[in-house]
């Protein structure tokens, strides 16, 4: 490779620098480009990973202008045994779940019913699209003022049209959570539709073609064909929704700020505010530390499912 | 001879430390000063440019958002940083800068009399210089000068309040005129009275913020006017905060969120002065620096018939208000020169004459001759009730760990009030404990 390009110079023009180049072995060349990457990984990802793993084993505020104290496992202890902890890990899970499981469904119906090419198709797959692309704090501000029960539309639309009994979504212990699902899985579906999309084209019209011979039923065809040839792509859907659902930040926080109280305060909330509010660095990193095995785990068992489908 | 020699070398070192520091004191150029993004920076900005022309020394004022700018500041002082000179922080972050050595000692300067024999500290309300400045409470010790006094107040509508029809029903319904609410009780009574969902008017507008300590603030106003109190001279908290006091005060706050325009359940400034343009309160809870945008004709359709009144009495006829505003702090890590710069820059800012201007200009200034200046009180129909709140104000903890009390106070007072969970001793019962836990860790009650 370097002799090639160095005999493409005009002869005459060949520097000291280029000669230099020019003995460079590919491998030189390799660790050459490949050295900035890993220099930016250690630094960017590597260090703070295994720096925030020995500040989760210590008592530790950033700004204190104090070094840190080793405390062993003290900050996992008080987490674990903290009920506090345990009902926003709840709160996360539910949200998770129903949250996801929503967006498959929606999404995979969305997918289905755009599968079929007709007039407009393609500019209504771009409109559907378009909640995903927004900031979720953008979204945030907007689905308040949908949600507001003196002025939003939502409660008008519901049915809801005596501002004294509608229901206040953002205020009610009981909605607000339904209320952030709703939002995410407005947001997030058309996500879930894209992949599963780029799944159902990729199934080969001779396989309904062969079914219709053996006057196979829509139900047979979409259970042996169309689910199983999409599932790896749904899966793929399904984790990277699963993780996103277990950080979410910014959607709880512009709705409801974890309120009423701590009903929607997510995991994420409240590493945020022992991060930032309290600045108690080392239990921070602690509640990081087991939300990414959360995280690992989670995505652990969707990997073996994927696994599973492709192989199946 | 030697002596001689000795005393010539000394001598030298001495005028070169002093050239070398005036010297390093005159290469000033600028000076730099954090603040959120608001009003009264602007106006900072203005008196900084009097300043520059005095002096020759630029002045700039760099804000950040409201949401942003305690993580900004706080990131600063993790990094030891010397982005700014001075820092306009909020009264409750000051225990967490003095412990952790990011404010300069400001004692000597605000306290030793000037030629006059009056002292920077004598000039400004001894409430404010108390909460701007002092940490901790009662040590003599201050690291702020009081800026930008603030603290709750009320808009509220006088077409409403001086309809003869409306006066003649509410006397005619509670016995006793309306007008202006003296007590907290009369408070509540007018929300009720206005509150007509059916009219799109609605009685009261109240703080319910949760993401911050929006909630916590407006909460403050009846809990510390009803003789309750976050803590009390031990720092202890159990059986302070879940006081019967508190607990009616408590009650009372929840009451009036219910004469509150529906959707405000995370409502703080912003918020309260919509729901008040919006012609859906009769009246608003505020902090005044947020009042001159209802004095504004372009912004407030009522801003001739809005009036403003300061906090009403508890039942034992104590008042106060919450605290807001802030002081102006030095950079502990900046050098020395620009320390000294940064205090002349607060030396002549606390002037009685830059402080009336920056009281024209519509800052919140907490000088007490301007305070009580007749130029002042007319200036704005809202400066007098300013100006008799600024002597009857207190806040929330200020203590290193006032983040997380602040956390179980929002908490618990969100999830009662709003959500309307449990009951109001419960809701201040689990607050006094889990408070108690927090303080308990940091050591307080060894």
């Amino acid at each position: 490779m370097a002799t090639t390009s160095s005999t493409t110079a005009q002869p005459g023009t060949v520097s000291g620098t280029a000669v230099a180049r020019r003995q460079m072995s590919d491998g030189a060349i390799i660790r050459l480009f490949v050295m900035p990457t890993i220099i930016l990984l250690i630094v960017m990802n590597l260090f703070p990973l295994i720096y925030s793993l020995f500040l989760s084993f210590t008592d530790y505020s950033v700004i204190s202008g104090t070094a840190p104290v080793w405390v062993g496992l003290d900050n996992y202890t008080s987490i674990l045994s903290d009920e506090r902890f345990w009902k926003y890990f709840g709160i996360t899970g539910q949200y998770a779940i129903i949250s996801v499981a929503l967006q498959t469904l929606v999404g995979f119906g969305l997918a289905m019913l755009l599968r079929t090419k007709f007039k407009g198709s393609p500019l209504i797959t771009t409109l559907i699209l378009v909640p995903m692309m927004l900031s979720p704090i953008v979204v945030a501000v907007f689905w308040r003022l949908i949600f507001n029960p003196s002025y939003g539309i939502l409660n008008p639309l519901l049915g809801f049209t005596d501002i004294n009994t509608a229901p206040e979504w953002l205020g009610e212990p009981t909605l607000a959570l339904w209320a952030v699902i709703i939002v995410d899985v407005w947001m997030w579906s058309p996500f879930v539709m894209l992949l599963v999309l780029a799944g159902l084209s990729a199934i080969p019209d001779y396989l309904y073609e062969a079914a219709a011979i053996d006057r196979a039923s829509a139900w047979f065809q979409f259970r042996r064909i169309t689910l199983p040839q999409v599932m790896p792509l749904l899966l793929i859907a399904v984790l990277f929704r699963t993780i996103e659902a277990f950080k979410q930040f910014d959607l709880v926080n512009g709705l409801t700020g974890g309120g009423p109280g701590d009903a929607t305060k997510t995991i994420s909330i409240r590493l945020y505010e022992l991060a930032f509010q309290d600045f108690d660095t080392g239990k921070a990193s602690a509640l990081a530390y087991i939300v990414l095995v959360v995280i690992i785990a989670v995505s652990n068992l969707y990997i073996r499912a994927l696994n599973k489908a492709r192989e199946g | 001879m030697l002596k001689k020699a000795l005393f010539l070398v000394l001598a030298l070192v001495a005028v070169l430390a002093l050239g070398i520091s005036t010297a390093a004191a005159q290469d000033i150029t600028e000076l730099n000063i954090w603040w959120a993004e608001w009003d009264p920076a602007n106006y900072l900005q203005q008196i900084g440019n009097d300043y520059a022309a005095e002096t020759g020394i630029t002045v700039n004022i760099v804000q950040t958002p409201w949401g942003s700018y305690y993580d900004r500041v706080t990131t600063e002082w993790a990094a030891q940083g010397t982005a700014f000179d001075m820092v306009v922080g909020d009264s409750q972050w000051l225990g967490q800068a003095v412990t952790e050595g990011h404010y300069l000692d400001l004692t000597e300067f605000l306290t030793t009399p000037a030629d006059n024999g009056v002292s920077i500290a004598d000039t400004v309300t001894p409430a404010t210089l108390q909460y701007y400045g002092e940490y901790p409470s009662g040590s003599g010790s201050y690291y702020a000068y009081p800026t930008e006094g603030d603290a709750n107040g009320w808009a509220y509508r006088r077409d409403l309040f001086e309809d003869p029809e409306e006066m003649a029903a509410f006397e005619a319904a509670y016995g006793y005129p309306l007008a202006v609410p003296q007590t907290w009780d009369e408070l509540r009574d007018i929300a009720e009275f206005f509150n007509r969902p059916d009219d799109g008017l609605y009685g009261i507008g109240v703080y319910t913020q949760i993401d911050y300590d929006g909630i916590t603030m407006g909460f403050q106003n009846p809990l510390f006017s009803f003789g309750a109190d976050w803590k009390d001279a031990e720092n202890n908290v159990l059986g302070v905060v879940n006081s019967p006091e508190a607990v009616a005060a408590l009650e009372l706050y929840r009451e009036l969120y219910s004469f509150a325009p529906p959707g405000t359940n995370n409502a703080f400034f912003a918020e309260m002065n919509d729901e008040f343009i919006n012609g859906r309160a009769a009246m608003i809870m505020n902090y005044f620096a947020f009042f001159p945008a209802l004095d504004n004709a372009s912004i407030n359709p009522y801003r001739d018939v809005t009036g403003y009144f300061s906090m009403p009495a508890g039942p034992t006829g104590e008042r106060f208000a919450a605290l807001g505003g802030q002081g102006i702090s030095v950079n502990a890590y900046i050098d020395d020169a620009r320390k000294q710069a940064s205090l002349d820059f607060i030396e002549w800012f606390a002037t009685e004459e830059v402080q009336a201007r920056w009281g024209a200009l519509g800052g919140y200034t907490c000088n007490i001759n301007v305070l009580q200046s007749e130029a002042f009180l007319n200036l704005t129909p809202y400066n007098a009730a300013f100006a008799e709140t600024m002597t009857f104000v207190k806040d929330f903890w200020n203590i290193p760990e006032f983040g997380s009390l602040l956390e179980v106070a929002q908490r618990y007072l969100h999830a009662y009030v709003v959500g309307g969970e449990g009951t109001a001793q419960d809701a201040l019962d689990n607050m006094a404990a889990e408070m108690d836990e927090v303080l308990a860790e940091a050591g307080y009650f060894d």
